[in-house]
């Protein structure tokens, strides 16, 4: 299994560089439209792109989809609805030369692996999301692709069908030797199930780090805001903090007005034990409070407020990426 | 009919609906009534007519056959493959679709003709021509036919989505492989429809094949032109050779949506 060296470009959407060894999983996260998708179909030669996709001595880039032999889990999954189950799975090894008997024994076996075996007989229109998805998921890994590239692979699941499919995914992937790229705008997929996180954002590379750096130093408001926390660029720092750590009240309290913000109340949910506020002060924050001080406040979208926060829970870090 | 919670449909789209039915039905249940039963057996025993039918039913399946070997792959060139010229080419293919049936018949005799522009390089070359023979009718029918094999295939092709044939290039199939395992079997039933519409096109056509090959018993002689010729003689006669055509057309649409168009209904 060999390495992976990227560097590229689709014009007006998105420009990565990047470098992945055998058996990473490697999580691209980003808000809708920053270019995650698009990076997708330029590894695999599905969008039309500049630069090169360098996989061990082979450059992908100047080869034609089929021969890339990259696996693509594709977000609507695109399963062949006139095959059956084993059929679509057996599809890349037998067009690759495989011969029928060897290639549905081998699909059957991946079915199994997905815990479907049951359901290889059925067309993808006879499955549940969870289910179509595991398909999807044991066709891209049956033709033993050097790079498997899934497009969020637990969009539109219920959410325990989806919590496990991540589990399962987890395992599949721990014995897959190849290089995962797995594009989600989850915060969950991204911390269990990624060796390295790759924050993409306006159609470039924001943060590069291992989950728990990314996780607790988010450089991106949108990551900031998908693992619970609050980031503020100030100059060449990024200061950051937990909601936990908000005070909020109606009139201006006491101290430094360095960490004092005013502002409108957007909406208020539970989260938890606590409400959690998302306030437009400026930056958009997140404040946790009580639902007793929720009610004496009369804390609801419209309502002003004063946000503040102690220097000490702050955590401050530089800009440079890292 | 049960109640409709948005209300009764209006007077004035039922009215002209009824209407639309009646123009379209009342003729041919007329014609149905006025044909005397034994006569249509004695009819069906004449041996002209029965080549006709035969001849009619045989080149319109050939046709229909011919259309689709070349229509389909000129289909998915239209639908699949990006190039300048692309929709000309498209306006251009559909031209006999519209063109008047005898004009058609000319164009054919300016080209295939014997002494037409590649009618006579052939017949110097091989001694064949095409008029007055059943390959010139079956000529005919694929020229007025392959049209509407085209246009309804590439509607198919293209409502399809180019998504699977992207799902197949990763799995590793070459372009040919994807066309024949992936994009023909998704657009059957589009197919299947384009070779009914070709083929009953072609069952009914008269204008271009009696204008290129002439009107000859057994060899050129269709159902529509033996109803034509018989028309000027005898009235009941072509009634009842109407009724059959009506049958074979009716009965074989029918089977056809049966078998394979019963699929893509549902």
């Amino acid at each position: 299994m060999n390495h992976l060296e990227l560097d590229v470009t689709v014009p007006g959407r998105v420009s990565v560089a990047m470098t992945a060894d055998p058996g990473e999983v490697v999580a691209v996260i980003g808000p809708n439209g920053a270019g995650k998708t698009s990076l997708l179909g330029a590894i695999a030669g599905l969008t039309p792109a500049e630069g090169q996709v360098r996989l061990g001595d082979r450059d992908l880039h100047s080869l034609p989809v089929r021969e890339r032999n990259v696996g693509v889990v594709f977000q609507d999954r695109v399963l062949f609805p006139h095959l059956s189950a084993v059929e679509n799975v057996a599809f890349g090894p037998r067009v690759r030369g495989v011969n029928r008997a060897e290639a549905r024994v081998a699909a059957q076996v991946w079915l199994e692996r997905l815990g479907i075996g049951d359901l290889a007989d059925k067309r993808p229109g006879e499955l549940s999301g969870g289910q179509a998805q595991r398909v999807a998921i044991a066709r891209g890994l049956a033709q033993r692709p050097d790079l498997l590239l899934l497009d969020e692979p637990f969009a539109g699941l219920d959410v325990s069908v989806a919590a496990a499919l991540r589990i399962e995914l987890t395992r599949h992937l721990a014995s897959y030797d190849g290089i995962t790229l797995l594009v989600t705008h989850d915060a969950i997929d991204a911390l269990t199930l990624a060796d390295r996180v790759l924050v993409i954002d306006d159609g470039a590379v924001a943060q590069v780090g291992t989950p728990s750096e990314v996780a607790a130093r988010p450089r991106t408001e949108h990551v900031a805001r998908l693992v619970g926390l609050n980031v503020i660029r100030e100059d060449d720092r990024f200061r950051c903090f937990g909601p936990g750590a908000v005070t909020v009240s109606l009139a201006r309290p006491e101290g430094s007005a360095r960490n004092l913000w005013q502002g409108t109340v957007l909406s208020a949910a539970p989260h938890g034990d606590a409400i959690r506020l998302l306030v437009a002060a400026g930056p958009e924050l997140i404040a946790d409070v009580t639902p007793g001080a929720t009610r004496e406040l009369g804390l609801e979208p419209g309502r002003e407020v004063w946000l503040s926060v102690k220097e000490t829970a702050v955590e401050t870090y530089s800009l440079a990426p890292g | 009919m049960s109640r409709d919670p948005l209300g009764r449909p209006p007077a004035l789209i039922l009215v002209p609906a009824c209407l639309a039915v009646l123009v379209l039905l009342l003729p041919l249940v007329v014609m149905v009534a006025s044909t005397d039963l034994p006569g249509l057996l004695d009819q069906l025993r004449t041996e002209t007519a029965r080549e006709a039918l035969w001849l009619s039913v045989s080149t319109s399946t050939v046709a229909m056959l011919v259309a689709l070997v070349l229509g389909l792959p000129l289909a998915w060139l239209l639908a699949r493959v990006q190039f300048t010229g692309r929709s000309l080419l498209r306006a251009l293919v559909t031209v006999p679709m519209v063109l008047p049936p005898v004009v058609a018949g000319i164009a054919l005799r300016t080209a295939f003709g014997r002494s037409g522009a590649i009618g006579e390089p052939l017949l110097d070359a091989t001694g064949f021509a095409f008029p007055y023979t059943t390959w010139g009718v079956i000529l005919a029918h694929v020229f007025v036919a392959m049209p509407f094999v085209v246009i309804s295939i590439e509607g198919a092709l293209r409502s399809a989505g180019t998504q699977y044939d992207a799902a197949a290039a990763t799995l590793g199939a070459s372009r040919w492989t994807t066309f024949r395992r992936v994009t023909v079997p998704l657009a059957l039933p589009g197919i299947a429809a384009g070779m009914v519409l070709g083929w009953a096109r072609s069952l009914g056509e008269f204008g271009a094949t009696i204008t290129f090959n002439g009107n000859y018993p057994g060899t050129t002689q269709t159902m529509p032109t033996l109803i034509y010729v018989t028309r000027q003689a005898d009235t009941d006669a072509a009634l009842a050779l109407s009724l059959v055509m009506l049958l074979v057309s009716v009965g074989v649409l029918f089977a056809l949506r049966e078998r394979w168009l019963g699929v893509g209904t549902t």
